[in-house]
């Protein structure tokens, strides 16, 4: 077989044993790899429920069939396990090197079960595998972690690691690879940490096998013209990062602002991908085996001067108009602390916002915070982001989430999540459809688990009316799928934007050598997607869940173009489960499920 | 025609394709330990990537002791004669920019050989930080866009 190294190491924390196994491949062909196979491996092998944070939950690194391949944008990895934000099932997925660096040492996915009594790392040199002492790692950020490991083991080693975040079990610390990519949302690095893992250190010198040489360089030239061709794939992107969609979004008055209770922030070009691209970048940067390479190495300037990557359009965005603010270098700084501690920047930002709402109404004070924290404080957020991480003063309030601070201190209603997870950058009163994508995110507010932005906002692959309510219901359901597939194959979900089920149906059948057609990949999609809805139901998720803050239905966006419109996802929601063959309640048919190939997880 | 695979650091993105195409070519496997190209990546963004030089005076073939290592005449480049190779490895010492390497699976030296004459590096880099143009007016054309850079400072400096 080829694709798949078809091996898997299981490593027992508890007891210290590191074992291979077969990978199964009948539930390779129908869950790809990476989120789809990681999900399948854990439901079968974790009792729904079990507390994230506890040696019961799995945690999952998993690569997908074309990861390491070379396909189109296939640098991606997945980590699943149980979320310790909310409960679902995390799937948090990250570029770089890292997960082709696993299949090349000859493992499509690392299982993680138990807990280590003592800090430790997992070392892997292709067939060698040793659990290691991290002892004198533990307290160490991402880029000391990772230059300490480097530097004992291969230097061309790929490391992927917490930070003190994740030691410190912040329900929204991240895992960070090769130094400047995140497996971000969710707070995979606190079940990392929470096992005493510090870190897993890869180095294979082996490759991957392509099961059909020529069809598979065929498929992959088609989807190099299509990706070349493509304005954002080709243009926008690599000109100026995912940042590029500052002023886009805020053109269409769908830029969250202030904790969500603007939608225009009027300086926002100051922050956007141009101005970044104009004075704070070196070059992009592309991830393993990507042609669209919109990394961003930059850096900050003045009291808050810094070196990284990124920042993400989401990450401006939050610690941007959604705390109104519009200094480029205070944004940056916070995303290079973000990745050197190990924070999701999304949650972190949204929170941060949730504070400030909660500061300027009164409900916490400069005693409980420690700083002034109106909306705007540059200075506080800085010093608040690094707290959090340390769960240092009002930074362990912040450590728990927008939605059980705010709660805390008497407004959940200041929490601008979706199934307790922070919302991104693009406001779902705004733009309808990825109101209705947020609702029914199977890990909650999420833009990538079915990205509408692209019909609604981009026109890719068509134009839709960012009001419009009637088509939504099939296009977030389309879109939900094919992210899964996409997701589950090891490429990146950026590849959409120019590619479409066939073009990724090609490259998965050029390197496994099986054939599927685009309606087989897209069906694989929707098995991925249902599963893990059964996974959410099965911990006590219902239709009541599938919603947004009240805000979004209550109090209508207050000015610019989008001026008076509410989320209508309660009109929309009937006709998406509709879609989905789920009945009334949100819950999958035995029908459905059984066209689906799910008849094994019916009874869950 | 003399054709050269011309490289431009500057251009490159870090990404790693041409590891990729080259390994699927010579060995019908995606393993960037075994392609002829590496790409080396350092900080604020610069990478470089890293193939034979099909130099002129080329310590390889000197080394060989068994000849081996032969320049076809028409292209310019140093191919490997896979049945005269004994795997003595000198010329992977020889090359002092470390750009022939050893394949212990096959045990012979492995090099870049411009993959018969379409390289698969130069097709799939995505940003033409490899290309595969004619040594005659490779440097003629870097020049002119160089020369293109040095009229726009001068204008600006009127």
């Amino acid at each position: 077989m080829a694709g798949w190294t078809e091996t898997i190491l299981r490593v027992n924390l508890t007891d210290g044993t590191v074992i291979k196994e077969a990978l199964d491949m009948e539930a390779a062909k129908k869950y790809l790899g990476c989120r789809g196979l990681g999900v399948y491996y854990y439901m079968k092998e974790v009792k729904p429920g079990v507390d994230p944070l506890g040696p019961e939950n799995n945690l999952i690194f998993a690569t997908g069939v074309l990861t390491g391949t070379m396909g189109s944008s296939t640098g991606r990895y997945e980590v699943v396990t149980r979320a310790p934000l909310n409960g679902t099932l995390a799937g948090s997925n990250s570029g770089g090197y890292w997960g082709p660096e696993l299949k090349y040492a000859g493992y499509d996915m690392v299982i993680f079960e138990g807990q280590s009594s003592k800090p430790v790392y997992l070392n892997i040199y292709n067939g060698t595998t040793e659990l290691c002492d991290a002892s004198d790692l533990w307290g160490k950020n991402v880029p000391d972690t990772t230059a300490a490991l480097l530097a004992k083991h291969d230097p061309d080693a790929k490391v992927a690691c917490i930070g003190p975040a994740g030691e410190n079990k912040v329900l929204f610390a991240n895992i960070m690879n090769d130094d400047h990519r995140a497996a971000g949302r969710s707070g995979v690095g606190a079940v990392m940490g929470s096992k005493n893992l510090k870190a897993v250190v890869v180095r294979g010198t082996k490759g991957v096998k392509i099961g059909d040489k020529d069809k598979f360089l065929a498929a992959v030239r088609a989807s190099k013209k299509l990706l070349k061709e493509n304005a954002v794939t080709s243009g926008g992107l690599p000109a100026f990062g995912t940042n590029v969609l500052v002023n886009i979004l805020n053109s269409v008055g769908s830029l969250p602002t202030r904790n969500f209770r603007e939608s225009h922030f009027e300086t926002a070009d100051k922050v956007g991908g141009e101005s970044l691209a104009a004075t704070r970048l070196h070059k992009n940067k592309a991830c393993a085996y990507c042609s669209i390479g919109c990394g961003r190495v930059a850096w900050s300037e003045g009291k808050y001067a810094g070196e990284g990557e990124g920042p993400e359009y989401e990450t401006v965005w939050c610690f941007g108009p959604d705390c109104g603010i519009d200094n480029i270098d205070v944004i940056n700084k916070a995303n290079f602390i973000c990745n050197e501690l190990g924070l999701d920047t999304i949650t972190m930002g949204s929170t941060m916002a949730a504070a400030m709402e909660l500061y300027e109404t009164g409900a916490i004070g400069k005693d409980e915070v420690g700083h002034e924290l109106k909306f705007g404080s540059e200075d506080a957020l800085i010093a608040l982001v690094e707290a959090t991480a340390y769960r240092k003063g009002f930074g362990n309030e912040l450590a728990e989430g927008s939605f059980r601070m705010a709660s805390k201190f008497g407004h959940p209603e200041f929490s601008m999540t979706a199934k307790k997870q922070e919302m991104p950058a693009y406001d779902p009163r705004g733009i309808q459809g990825i109101g209705l994508n947020y609702a029914t995110s199977n890990r909650g507010g999420c833009h990538v688990r079915g990205y509408t932005i692209s019909p609604e906002i981009l026109g890719l692959p068509e134009k839709l009316d960012q009001q419009s309510i009637v088509e939504k219901p099939a296009w977030v359901k389309g879109f939900q799928d094919l992210t899964a597939a996409v997701d589950s194959a090891g490429m990146c979900l950026f590849t959409t934007f120019a590619l479409g089920a066939p073009a990724i149906a090609g490259e998965i059948t050029g390197a496994s050598g099986i054939e599927f057609t685009g309606d087989e990949v897209a069906l694989a999609g929707e098995r991925i997607y249902n599963l893990e809805k059964l996974y959410n139901l099965s911990v006590g998720y219902t239709k009541a869940d599938d919603t947004l803050p009240a805000r979004m239905f209550n109090d209508p966006i207050s000015s610019g173009p989008m001026k008076g419109n509410v989320s209508r996802v309660p009109e929309m929601l009937p006709h998406y489960y509709e879609a989905r063959g789920w009945d009334e309640n949100g819950v999958p048919t035995p029908e459905r499920l059984e066209a689906l190939g799910l008849r094994e997880f019916m009874t869950i | 025609m003399e054709m050269i695979l011309l490289t431009s650091p500057e251009k490159c993105i870090g990404c790693g394709t041409c590891e990729l195409a080259c390994s699927l070519f010579h060995n019908g496997e995606c393993r960037p330990a075994i392609s002829r190209v590496n790409v080396f990546r350092f900080d604020k963004g610069s990478n470089v990537p890293m193939m034979c030089f099909q130099c002129e005076e080329a310590a390889c073939m000197a080394v060989c002791k068994t000849k081996a290592l032969v320049r076809d005449e028409e292209t310019g480049v140093v191919q490997v004669e896979e049945d005269k190779c004994i795997g003595c490895r000198m010329c992977v010492m020889a090359c002092p920019f470390g750009n022939i390497a050893f394949d212990r699976v096959a045990k012979v030296a492995i090099k870049c050989n411009h993959c018969d004459g379409e390289p698969l590096c130069a097709e799939f880099c995505p940003t033409a930080a490899i290309e595969y143009v004619p040594a005659d007016t490779a440097t003629l054309n870097r020049k002119k866009t160089f020369s293109a850079k040095m009229k726009q400072a001068l204008e600006e400096v009127k």
